[in-house]
């Protein structure tokens, strides 16, 4: 078997091993345990980027909230751009998705009495994020994957990097995967394929991701010929560390931080966020929306009120009224990450942050079970596009997210896959295709003289240039045409490393493929959208305009390799557009 | 401070070496660099053929352990500075077998993992429980166990671990924790079944409480406790199945 291009025939494949892959799998091994079930990882799954979530994760359970309040915040948070039909489901399921994994073993953060504890999160009118301490992601996956390890029906392929998917009349039949230890380049077919594979940060330079969330399965889908959709909306969170942009949770000002300009001013008050109280209000000043918080600081900067710093200008994160109890009860990890990485400690010192480019609310567009108009292709989690996160995502909503859809597409892929015909012969054909491709242009190509690093930091500072926290037109078209030629640098790109075991150059070439793509879809579909609308703030177009853009933006890839855009309604049910309103 | 600082890499691929050797390479010397930063200078500058893994650069994804002067290391929590004037040595974490670079095989540990069974068990669930309502926990109860669940399974203490490095069979420290993290977890009712698995001889019984483990881990786990406990546990159940062969544990 192992001479022959295919490895490996499963039922359902899924390619990512996060929150949601893992979520999904399981579900898929519980409905139907007679399904044979196959999870496809770069990185060993408890690695995936799910385990770095600090905050906590959104779902109604205090008797003072209700799911009604919930989907309000979510629908006003995402500036009326989310599918209110997806955010119904969502907010529904969710509770009894943690839930069911605190009975996998999550170990959530307790009141006195033994009940879930919730504290409050921006956007969020009720306090209803769960928690683990600061470390809920990590708590989160390490739960899911211990626990999908009592399956012994979900085959395993660890640290495979997936290359292409294989379609054919419209449907998928599986996916082309290098093995990154052995080298092998095989195909993995199955009757379902559901792209779990995270988020796209590394797209800018400055960011929260890790160095895996390069957007491969949004860019696998678009080749696929499924569409992307929201690309325009890139979420930055407004407290990033200097240099590093590791995260500092907003867990940090839900238990009661404040942010202060250099003359120790809580500016938030200056920007129709509410006025300063001593003890956190939610939807207001710091427990604001992040879209506002981060456009607020870049008009801190503007009016010369923003403190300097060796990386660029920074506002203050003040948590020392909080007390070290607090601190270390709380947010063990804030101070931790304080102290190793800037050498302060917030019991004590100001920590310096910025805004910092954090997640994806764009993605593979699905329906509300994770289904894409390619047949078997499904999609969840940060990948994804459902769309519960619009034009702005609020903070512990995505956890849940991948919780709710990644069981919702597991189910649903199954039963895709259950009812499917066997996979066509054509398919050996493509997949000895790709292996080719990979082996003689990629691995046995002459030197072209570019290097991976330049041309990816070229693609970041033109992202950075041209899609940051206010965008104009002609800065966008500006950096497509950038993208364009780099497009054209990396047919030359040189790979120094010709080795079959470990190469992580050639992953990191595969991977600056990905994100090209991606950023061209992102500017794309940035200019066609002239307004303002959530994360996307156009100052050639700063109002929003529901006549002409109450509507997704869909990505198409032409044959020619070109993009294209259509419209897709916004679903409504129950509440109609309004102001966004915080602090009032 | 100077401007720079010599690393000297372990370097081995298997298409072409024989065995490993090093390589040196000059990377600035800035004082937020880590380590990793770095590696990642030469990779990025100098030479893109090094291999090693890494993700997240927060030291919760537990990808980027290798041995440092000697050490084993997250290298995206260990700055460059500490070891000034240099130079310093990086190697690929030791007792593992090496794949290439600094890429060692993980392929044992993740086969051992399931086999102290790291998910609740209980009596009256088999597989899915259609949860309505949480199982109950206290904040004392969550503390009893939380320690044991910090682990990032970054494999630091199997390679500062002298009997994996002589026993391979030997179950390891993190592997032991997590036992030990499942079995305090007020929710869990499988402290036998993991017993059944933990008592055997590559168990706990290799451990001669040296204490490394506990030493290198960098999220104070505190492996060396838990295999402490599990002894004393594995010893007790010994005990009571000689005295009441029938259901002693
Ligand atoms: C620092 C940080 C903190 C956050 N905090 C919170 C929070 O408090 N609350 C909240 O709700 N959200 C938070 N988020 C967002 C949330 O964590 C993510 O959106 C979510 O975890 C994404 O999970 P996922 O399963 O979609 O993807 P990931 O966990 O990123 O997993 C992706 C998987 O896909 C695999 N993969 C990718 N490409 C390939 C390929 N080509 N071949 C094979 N496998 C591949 C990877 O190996 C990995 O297993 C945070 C995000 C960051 C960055
Ligand atoms: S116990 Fe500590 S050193 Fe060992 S794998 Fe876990 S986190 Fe790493
Ligand atoms: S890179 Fe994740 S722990 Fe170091």
């Amino acid at each position: 078997m192992s001479d022959s291009v295919i490895r490996a025939a499963h039922d359902v494949l899924i390619v990512g091993g996060g929150g949601a892959g893992l979520r999904a799998a399981i579900a898929i091994a519980e409905t139907n345990p007679g399904l044979d079930v196959a999870v496809v990882s770069k990185v060993y799954p408890m690695r995936s980027h799910t385990v770095s979530a600090e905050g906590g994760a959104a779902g109604v359970i205090a008797d003072d909230d209700s799911l009604d309040e919930h989907c309000y915040d979510t629908v006003s948070g995402s500036d009326w751009l989310g599918d209110q039909n997806a955010i119904e489901a969502f907010v529904r399921e969710a509770p009894r998705e943690l839930l069911q994994l605190e009975h996998w073993g999550c170990p959530w953060s307790r009141q006195p009495d033994g009940r879930i504890a919730v504290r409050a999160f921006g956007g969020m009118k009720k306090k209803r994020t769960w928690f683990a301490a600061d470390k809920t992601g990590f708590h989160m996956l390490h739960a899911l994957f211990q626990t999908s390890l009592r399956y012994a029906e979900v085959t395993r392929y660890d640290e495979e990097f997936v290359t292409r998917l294989l379609v054919d009349d419209g449907r998928v039949h599986g996916a082309v995967a290098i093995g990154l230890m052995s080298g092998r380049i095989q195909a993995i077919t199955a009757k379902a394929v559901i792209l779990c594979t995270g988020g796209c940060g590394k797209v800018f330079p400055f960011t929260t991701n890790a160095n895996i969330n390069t957007g491969d399965g949004m860019a696998l889908a678009y080749r696929a010929g499924a569409p992307l959709e929201d690309m325009e909306f890139v979420q930055y969170h407004p407290t990033g560390l200097p240099f590093t942009g590791i995260l500092i949770t907003e867990a940090a000002r839900a238990e009661g931080g404040w942010l202060l300009n250099k003359d120790g001013y809580r500016y938030l008050q200056d920007y129709d966020l509410g006025t300063p109280t001593p003890t956190p209000e939610l939807r207001s000043m710091e427990l604001g929306p992040r879209d506002r918080l981060s456009q607020a600081f870049v008009h801190e900067v503007e009016k010369g009120r923003a403190a300097d710093s060796p990386y660029g200008p920074v506002v203050h994160l003040d948590l020392r009224h909080l007390g070290e109890a607090l601190i270390d009860a709380k947010l063990p990890f804030v101070r931790e990450l304080c102290l190793k990485y800037e050498r302060i400690d917030p019991v004590h010192e100001l920590v310096p942050v910025r805004p910092v480019v954090h997640y994806m609310m764009g993605g593979v567009s699905t329906d509300i079970d994770g289904a894409t108009p390619l047949g078997g292709l499904y999609a969840a989690g940060e990948t994804a596009c459902v769309s519960i996160n619009g034009a702005n995502r609020l903070g512990s909503n995505s956890l849940p997210e991948c919780l709710v859809f990644g069981a919702r597409a597991g189910r649903a892929a199954a039963e895709y896959a259950s009812a499917a015909g066997s996979t066509p012969s054509v398919v050996e054909a493509q997949a000895t295709d790709e292996v080719r491709r990979l082996e003689r242009d990629l691995l046995g190509k002459r030197p072209g003289g570019e290097s991976i690093a330049a041309v990816r930091e070229d693609m970041q500072a033109t992202m950075e240039e041209a899609a940051g926290i206010f965008r104009t037109g002609p800065a966008m078209a500006k950096g497509a045409d950038t993208l364009a030629e780099l497009q054209e640098r990396i047919g030359d790109v040189d790979l120094a490393d010709t080795s079959r075991s470990f190469n992580t150059e050639l992953l990191a070439a595969l991977e600056l493929a990905n994100m090209l793509d991606i950023s061209e879809c992102i500017l794309q579909a940035g200019m066609q959208r002239e307004e303002s609308r959530g994360a996307h703030q156009r100052t050639d177009f700063p109002a929003r305009d529901d006549e002409r853009f109450l509507t997704h933006l869909l990505v198409h890839r032409n044959p020619d390799g070109r993009s294209r855009i259509e419209h897709m309604p916004v679903t409504i049910t129950r509440w109609v557009p309004g102001e966004r309103v915080y602090g009032r | 401070m100077a401007d720079s600082i010599r690393l000297q890499v372990s370097r081995y691929r298997p298409d072409t070496d024989a065995e490993p050797h090093w390589q040196e390479y000059d990377v600035p010397l800035r004082k937020e660099w880590t380590v990793l930063d770095g590696l990642n200078h030469v990779k990025n500058e100098i030479d893109p053929t090094l291999s090693f893994r890494w993700s997240c650069r927060m030291g919760i994804c537990g990808s980027c352990g290798m041995d440092v002067d000697g050490e084993p290391k997250l290298t995206c929590g260990t700055f460059l500075t500490d070891y000034e004037p240099g130079p310093v040595t990086v190697e690929p974490l030791a007792n593992f077998p090496v794949v290439r670079d600094l890429v060692v095989d993980l392929s044992d540990f993740m086969a051992k993992l399931p086999r102290v069974k790291p998910w609740i068990i209980r009596d009256d669930d088999h597989r899915t429980v259609e949860p309505d309502v949480e199982y109950l926990q206290t904040p004392e109860e969550l503390d009893a166990y939380k320690q044991f669940s910090m682990c990032i399974n970054c494999m630091l203490c199997y390679a500062a671990c002298p009997v994996y490095g002589l026993d391979p069979e030997f179950i390891g420290p993190a592997a032991i924790a997590l036992a030990e993290r499942y079995d305090l977890d007020s929710r869990d009712q499988g402290t036998r079944e993991r017993l059944d698995v933990l008592i055997e001889h590559e168990g706990v019984w290799g451990c001669t409480f040296v204490g490394e483990c506990t030493r290198v881990c960098p999220q104070h786990v505190d492996p060396a406790a838990a295999i402490q406990r599990y002894k004393l546990k594995a010893a007790m159940a010994t005990v009571k199945a000689f005295l009441l062969p029938r259901g002693g544990r």
